[in-house]
């Protein structure tokens, strides 16, 4: 059914379709809708859900995993700080292989402290062996959140994974919004078969010490899986259009891309406002496009490849970086084209940290600047006057 | 024979306390349980894969987080309508219970799950190389709080987390030692028959991080309660209820077994810190009562009396 929605709510509305058990969160700014609308449902006997109103972070993400660990559907949700809080338990339930779904509302980390809207809380955790989509707008928020729990459930793939949704831009703007039938996802999703579980009638001991004899080989079984999830992440998006009837594209969205000169490469809100400049440029006759990255771990390099490989010149536009080095993104599609056939010019581009506006000027900037020298991580729309040596 | 719940497939040291005291837990709990594990010398001794102690469900996740991770098993049971059929335990060692730990506990209690915690007290980070922790006792020698010419060892004297814990409202608070077996078992069945959160802190020496002999275990394991200073006690909703009787020795009797406090027999100064030692141990004594009233007031009118004649 249609309705307009702020974001965190159509965030609740979608994991109570999804029928979680147990719910643990701790407040932070942008997240905290998504959670009080949980508790207000559970409150009102609209959730069969145990909402445990944890004492940090660390603790909600330790709840969700031994509510997992004991066979239940789990539910989290966290922003910025409180996910580098999460980190620690984040590896440990990636490496259990225990499913579960968190919400994150990205947000900029501090110092300085900031609470408005980048990416550099989610790709922090990228190695954790936690499968992260992102989303443009807040029905895609809704349908990965469907999405997560089916491939992370996967008994194959035995994952969590984190749905990242930009602060404020998609937690507290409003949009119209297709919730699904109770019965749709019931169909989608069935009923939570978890692969190990703790019981006295069978007693399982999960969390073993491992040793070098041992420990590189599940390390090594974490990876292929993350691998494994690519394929069961495009069968379960061709699943959500027959069930849902309509796209989710299972790693990105090509946007005018087929006969594109230049290319911006970017994932979250961001892609909305690229699509009106390459709209705006395209009538100037300028073949740009866009290719939106939706599915970062695993990280579908061969997918991106094939998408791209016929674009000369490429701007991965991140809203994020591995001080010292570059933007996360664009290191992982330089290594994707490495010693590959077609060698297009790609550049990496920060911009809109911690808020800062971007705006179709910038974007279309960005575009501009392909046509120069090739840049590694150019910082965009900074402020030079106020940088001091 | 009976078969114990935590048995072959562990690696603990010779007379190690900790292996004693899981034992005598997880046997008294039961098979129906459910045991969630802080990182630290009991999860590390017993759970090396492919081989693990334990032959009830078991989960190890990470060093300050059992009481959470516990936090989510009981909403899971309370979910699925299990929770009167399965009993929940969490347990860590005394550094990730007192202090990395703490706020995990802290919420676990304060939120009421039904969950017991057995924090195993060895009184020090021994998983690592005995270093000191919350509930490293006065003037003990540790990798971190070593004597020398300007310190005595550890400065400060143990957090009291049993009292702490206590004022959280907990219905069930206790302090045990495994030198006294029975005394474990009736507490932890007992703990087990209360709903909401229980703790248990359980005495556990550790023969290589206090230097003593093996075969002492159990001797210092009643010694410290002997002398007053680890007090047996009870609390049932916040209030002292039931406490072990000591006739007490003199702290000398168990310091001297072991050498993280050999450096206090070594001269004059060292005896001060034994006599402070001594009033810790007297304070115990006092502030929970555990020299039987009745016979001391007896004794002491009869001193009165004898005083009076002569
Ligand atoms: C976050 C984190 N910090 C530190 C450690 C290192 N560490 C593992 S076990 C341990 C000591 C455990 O001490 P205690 O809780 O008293 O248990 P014991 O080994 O003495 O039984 C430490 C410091 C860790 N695993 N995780
Ligand atoms: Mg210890």
């Amino acid at each position: 059914m249609k309705e307009f929605l702020e974001g965190s709510r159509t965030v609740a509305r979608t994991v109570r379709l999804c029928r979680p058990g147990v719910i643990a969160a701790y407040p932070i700014t942008p997240q905290t809708h998504i959670v009080e609308d949980l508790a207000q449902m559970v409150a009102d006997g609209e959730l069969d859900s145990q909402f445990i109103n944890v004492e940090s972070e660390h603790s909600a993400a330790s709840v969700v995993l031994g509510a997992v660990a004991a066979g239940v559907r789990a539910f989290s949700a966290t922003s910025s700080q409180g996910l580098l809080l999460m980190a620690e338990v984040i590896f440990n339930i990636a490496g259990m292989r225990l499913p579960l779904v968190i919400v994150n509302a990205n947000r900029a980390v501090s110092a300085p402290i900031n609470i408005w809207n980048d990416h550099q809380d989610s790709v922090t955790v990228r190695d954790a062996g936690i499968l992260q989509f992102y989303a443009e707008n807040n029905q895609e928020v809704a349908d990965l959140v469907l999405l997560a729990y089916r491939v992370g459930e996967d008994p194959k793939i035995s994952l969590p994974a984190l749905v990242c949704m930009d602060g404020y831009i998609l937690t507290h703007g409003h949009e119209v919004v297709d919730i699904p039938e109770q019965k749709q996802v019931d169909k989608f999703l069935p009923e939570f078969q978890p692969v190990v579980k703790l019981d006295p009638e069978n007693p399982e001991t999960m969390g073993y010490l491992g040793t070098p004899e041992i420990y590189m080989e599940t390390r090594y079984a974490l990876q292929e899986t993350m691998l494994e999830a690519l394929e069961v992440i495009t069968s379960a998006s061709q699943e959500f259009e027959r069930i849902f009837g309509r796209a989710l594209p299972p790693f990105y969205e090509a946007y005018k891309l087929e006969d594109a000169e230049r290319a911006i490469v970017a994932m979250g809100s961001v892609a909305g406002t690229i699509k009106e400049v390459v709209d705006e440029m395209r009538q100037e006759g300028q073949k740009v496009g866009l290719l939106k990255l939706i599915t970062y771990r695993p990280f579908p390099a061969d997918a991106l490849y094939e998408a791209l490989e016929n674009v000369p010149e490429i701007a991965v536009l991140e809203k994020a970086i591995s001080m010292g080095a570059f933007g996360p993104v664009y290191t992982d599609l330089k290594a994707s084209f490495q010693g590959k056939e077609a060698a297009p010019k790609i550049s990496g581009f920060v911009i809109g940290l911690g808020g800062r506006d971007v705006s179709k000027d910038s974007i279309r900037r960005v575009f501009e600047e392909l046509r120069g020298p090739q840049t590694p991580a150019k910082f965009m729309d900074v402020k030079t006057e106020l940088v001091t040596a | 024979m009976t078969e114990h719940l935590f048995s072959r497939g562990h690696t603990a040291c010779a007379g190690c306390g900790q292996a004693l005291g899981a034992r005598l837990v997880v046997d008294a709990a039961g098979r129906n349980c459910i045991i969630t594990n802080n990182t630290g010398c009991l999860e590390v001794f017993s759970t090396g894969f492919p081989q693990s102690a334990w032959q009830v469900p078991w989960i190890h996740s990470l060093f300050e987080n059992a009481a959470a991770v516990a936090s989510g098993v009981e909403a899971a049971l309370r979910y699925q309508g299990k929770l009167d059929k399965i009993k929940v335990i969490a347990q860590g060692g005394d550094g990730s219970t007192s202090d990395i730990g703490f706020g995990a506990l802290s919420g676990m209690v304060e939120r009421g799950h039904d969950v017991l915690y057995v924090c195993y007290d060895n009184e020090a980070y021994m998983n690592t190389g005995i270093q000191r922790s919350g509930l490293t006792p006065f003037d003990s020698n540790t990798t971190t709080s070593p004597p020398g010419k300007a310190s005595f060892g550890n400065w400060r004297p143990k957090k009291p987390l049993p009292q702490i814990v206590a004022a959280h409202g907990a219905p069930y608070v206790a302090t045990a030692s495994v030198g006294f077996p029975r005394d474990v078992e009736r507490k932890v069945k007992k703990a087990l028959s209360i709903e909401g959160p229980k703790y248990i802190q359980l005495f556990v020496p550790c023969p290589l991080g206090w230097r003593h002999e093996a075969r002492l275990t159990y001797e210092v394991a009643r010694l410290v309660v002997e002398t007053g200073l680890f007090p047996l006690v009870e609390f049932e909703d916040g209030e002292l209820t039931r406490v072990r009787q000591i006739k007490p020795k003199p702290v000398e009797e168990y310091l001297k077994l072991q050498g993280r406090f050999s450096h206090l027999f070594r001269d004059e100064a060292g005896k001060a810190e034994i006599a402070k030692i001594q009033t810790i141990a007297d304070a115990n004594i006092k502030r929970f009562g555990l020299v039987a009233e009745k016979k001391e007031k007896a004794k002491e009118s009869k001193k009165q009396e004898k005083a009076s004649k002569s």
